[in-house]
């Protein structure tokens, strides 16, 4: 069937300059440069173009541009290009339209329109360069009081408590979903800063959790991938997977061409099958039954760990989350709609959930009212993409944020959206060796780790600015934020004041 | 022999439940003892160097033998009462033996060992379970061996004397389920294997086709299937000698093969 879509980038190649080196040829996994040996040139499909920018970073003579092509259709607000286009997809294949990243949809970012305060005149602002700054984060239940005995040792019982050195930790990212290259990347870079990165539902490799397990939250999901007794005791905190921000309420499919020996060896399945993973956890229909599988996994590694669990930010999450403090979880991690993901069904990453912001204010005053929310962690993700958006979120009562395709992002990724189709030619979201042996593993955690200790000085300068000094000062400090062009509704479930009141 | 109190490690009124008859062995009165202090107590024998545990008076408490991770030396738990849900989740090569019925939650993500129950058992027992054995001599509830899995050499087993409710194998994607129907009771399951993408199930009786997912098949048994069953019906028929029954009857019986039609069954839903 000959497809009706146009090709969604343009590719100009500077004839002058192309020195027909066949580098393009070569980083595109599309296929989309090819070399004509006949006419001596690079010929270009651009209908197979993802529009990831590889090609024309890595041209040694700057011969390449590429750019969305303008829209060919008569201009209308209803059916745009994007809708058409995606409506002749199905019309060729008769599938669900699958897509990568978070949703790029205009729906408002609350972090846009709310701004922060400053010291001026009536109390002093801190010059971080000069004055000590305290932005290091304890995760995990904190205690209701704290008794000291006659010896002046601590009596009460704290649970376990996991020491990171500022509000930001990397969030589930599975080996599978993403190359072996990248998960190493964001392991090294957690340990050498000092934070958590997330294994997802993948598993963890054997040969890196003697290494890398200190570091590491392993999480249990619907799938129940990887797990053993040593995968949950090697990590430092386990996260109960519900839900992700980008897709609430359906399971995942790790296609087959995926599940290379190492990913089945790291899954525990077969190689060559698709790993399934189903939309509920089929043992948890019920708070009661979440609260069973916490004091599971509790007992799995004899107390010793905080237990996370993750949910997407949907309606009613407020009383979600006091349900999931209720059961028994140490931190409560929550995803919001502008998550990013390696394969979701666009219909559902863009029109399902609600977007991080309201769903945090409205689940750390819930459990503020309720007089439960020093029993967990808060930590909020799903669109977290720069320093202040983490000091804001931290302000509508976050204890921590993750970060995912903010860490992508510094490895490479240019948000091509084409993750699902495992030919990332950034290495990052592939399995294929040739492809995923692009990320130098020491390059990309440095990136990492630079990002981290780039946004840790720019927090450090705007809470100076405050005239605070530790972050533990601005959690869930509302008065520090102000909304601008907000409706009152808003402003209510953020619990932010106008500007100028 | 008279009995020894032992150093569990444990103070308090839990000390008075523990006795020793032999080294290694300690009886276990858990009468009105709590799931953790329970557990605490057995992780704290098993590292004084127990190996095999009797639990009396058990009744609803959870999680029994999830906490005993780490030594890599198979312990033998016998338990006379009723232990509550999630019996072995997570399990490490333990033997399990159960004189009564079970909750919901049996071997829930199993990695290896066996365990027995001389009664019925509830809700999604062997769920994700991926290594070791779970016989269970009289019927088992709703969504039994969901999502089971194998990998390499660990390829869990799950015989059942009676029959199941529904969603028996949903999601399997490895292992060997074997459905004996002993009780006289017909199947009346629906909604068997979907979502199927891996591993067998053996059940003997009739079915009608409506009972089965849209993801399995029936297939007549070849050469290797008669040794599977062969062996894993001894293997019960070992455990449960009172049935009074040989292979050969039960064998003689009407054997239905269930298996997933394809690996991949949502492979082709997807616009790429």
């Amino acid at each position: 069937m000959r497809s009706y879509l146009f090709p969604e980038f343009q590719i100009f190649r500077d004839e002058s300059a192309c020195n027909q080196c066949r580098g393009c040829e070569r980083q595109c996994a599309f296929g989309t440069h090819i070399y004509d040996p006949v006419a001596d040139r690079m010929v270009t499909n651009e209908k197979l173009c993802s529009g990831c920018q590889r090609c024309a970073i890595f041209c040694p003579k700057n011969a390449l541009v590429v750019r969305p092509t303008p829209p060919y259709y008569r201009p209308n607000e209803a059916w745009t290009r994007e809708k058409i286009d995606d409506l002749k997809k199905q019309a060729e294949t008769g599938g669900v339209l699958l897509s990568g990243c978070g949703s790029d949809k205009p729906l408002r970012i609350y972090w846009d329109n709310i701004v922060l305060n400053a010291s001026q005149v009536t109390n002093p602002s801190i010059d971080p360069l000069r004055e000590p700054m305290e932005l290091r984060t304890f995760l995990g239940r904190k205690p209701d009081l704290l008794e000291i005995d006659d010896c002046g040792e601590i009596s009460t019982e704290l649970g376990p408590n996991i020491t990171i050195e500022a509000p930001i930790l990397f969030s589930a990212m599975s080996y599978g979903a993403i190359s072996y290259q990248a998960f190493n990347s964001l392991a090294m870079a957690a340990r050498e800063f000092g934070t958590l990165f997330n294994t997802g539902e993948g598993g963890l490799p054997r040969d890196m959790r003697a290494e890398f397990g200190r570091y590491a939250t392993v999480q249990v999901a619907s799938g129940r991938f990887g797990i053993d007794a040593e995968y949950l005791n090697c990590a430092r905190a386990i996260e109960i997977k519900v839900g992700q921000g980008a897709k609430p309420g359906i399971g995942g499919h790790l296609p087959a061409e995926k599940v290379s020996s190492k990913v089945a060896a790291t899954r525990m399945i077969p190689e060559g099958t698709d790993a399934i993973s189903p939309a509920p956890h089929h043992d948890i229909y019920s708070i009661e039954d979440l609260s069973m599988l916490i004091y599971a996994l509790k007992e799995a590694t004899n107390y010793e760990l905080p237990i996370s669990v993750k949910v997407a930010a949907v309606h009613n999450i407020a009383a979600i989350a006091s349900g999931i403090v209720r059961a028994g979880a140490d931190i409560v991690a929550i995803d919001g709609m502008r998550g990013g993901t390696g394969a979701a069904p666009k219909a559902i990453r863009d029109n399902v959930g609600i977007p991080i912001e309201l769903a945090l204010s409205a689940v750390d005053r819930r459990l503020r009212e309720e007089g439960v929310r020093s029993r967990c962690t808060i930590i909020a993700g799903g669109g977290i993409r720069c320093s202040s958006d983490v000091i804001k979120a931290i302000a509508l009562g976050a204890d921590a944020v993750y970060i995912g395709t903010a860490a992508l992002i510094a490895m490479g990724c240019t948000l091509c959206q084409k993750c699902y189709t495992g030919k990332c030619n950034w290495g990052i979201c592939t399995q294929d060796p040739r492809l995923a042996g692009r990320l130098d593993t020491r390059i990309a955690s440095q990136r990492l780790v630079n990002l981290l200790t780039a946004w840790s000085h720019e927090i450090k300068e705007m809470l100076g600015g405050m005239g605070i000094n530790a972050i533990e000062s601005l959690r869930g400090n509302r008065d520090h934020l102000r909304g601008v062009g907000l409706y009152e509704w808003e402003l209510d479930v953020l619990g932010v004041k106008g500007a100028g009141e | 022999m008279e009995a020894q109190l032992i150093d569990c490690g444990t103070a308090g009124p839990a000390l008075n439940a523990v006795k020793s008859w032999r080294v290694g062995e300690v009886e276990i009165d858990a009468t009105g003892m709590p799931s953790k202090e329970l557990n605490n107590l057995l992780r704290n024998c098993m590292l004084n160097g127990t190996r095999h545990f009797l639990l009396k008076n058990i009744c609803g408490q959870r999680y029994i033998g999830t906490r005993l991770f780490g030594l890599m030396i198979p312990l033998d738990i016998e338990i006379v009462g009723t232990p509550g849900n999630d019996l072995g989740a997570f399990l490490s090569g333990h033997r399990i033996m159960v004189h009564g019925n079970v909750q919901d939650g049996v071997g829930n993500t199993m990695d290896d060992g066996e365990i027995t129950v001389q009664g019925r058992a509830g809700d999604v027992l062997g769920m994700s379970m991926r290594g070791g054995k779970i016989f269970v001599k009289e019927d088992v509830g709703y969504r039994t061996a969901l999502h089971m899995k194998e990998y390499m050499d660990k390829k869990p087993v799950l015989v059942i004397g009676g029959t199941s409710q529904d969603f028996l194998g949903e999601y399997m994607a490895g292992g060997i389920v074997i459905l004996l129907g002993l009780g006289g009771k017909p199947h009346l399951a629906n909604y068997i294997g979907t979502g199927m993408h891996g591993g067998v199930i053996y059940l003997r009786g009739d079915l009608m086709p409506s009972q089965l997912g849209q993801e399995v098949e029936i297939s007549p048994l070849d050469e290797e299937d008669r040794a599977i069953l062969d062996r894993y019906v001894g293997e019960f028929l070992d455990r449960f000698p009172e049935i009074g029954m040989c292979k050969e009857e039960i064998s003689e019986g009407n054997m239905i093969k269930i298996s997933p039609i394809s690996k991949r069954p949502y492979g082709k839903i997807y616009a790429y």
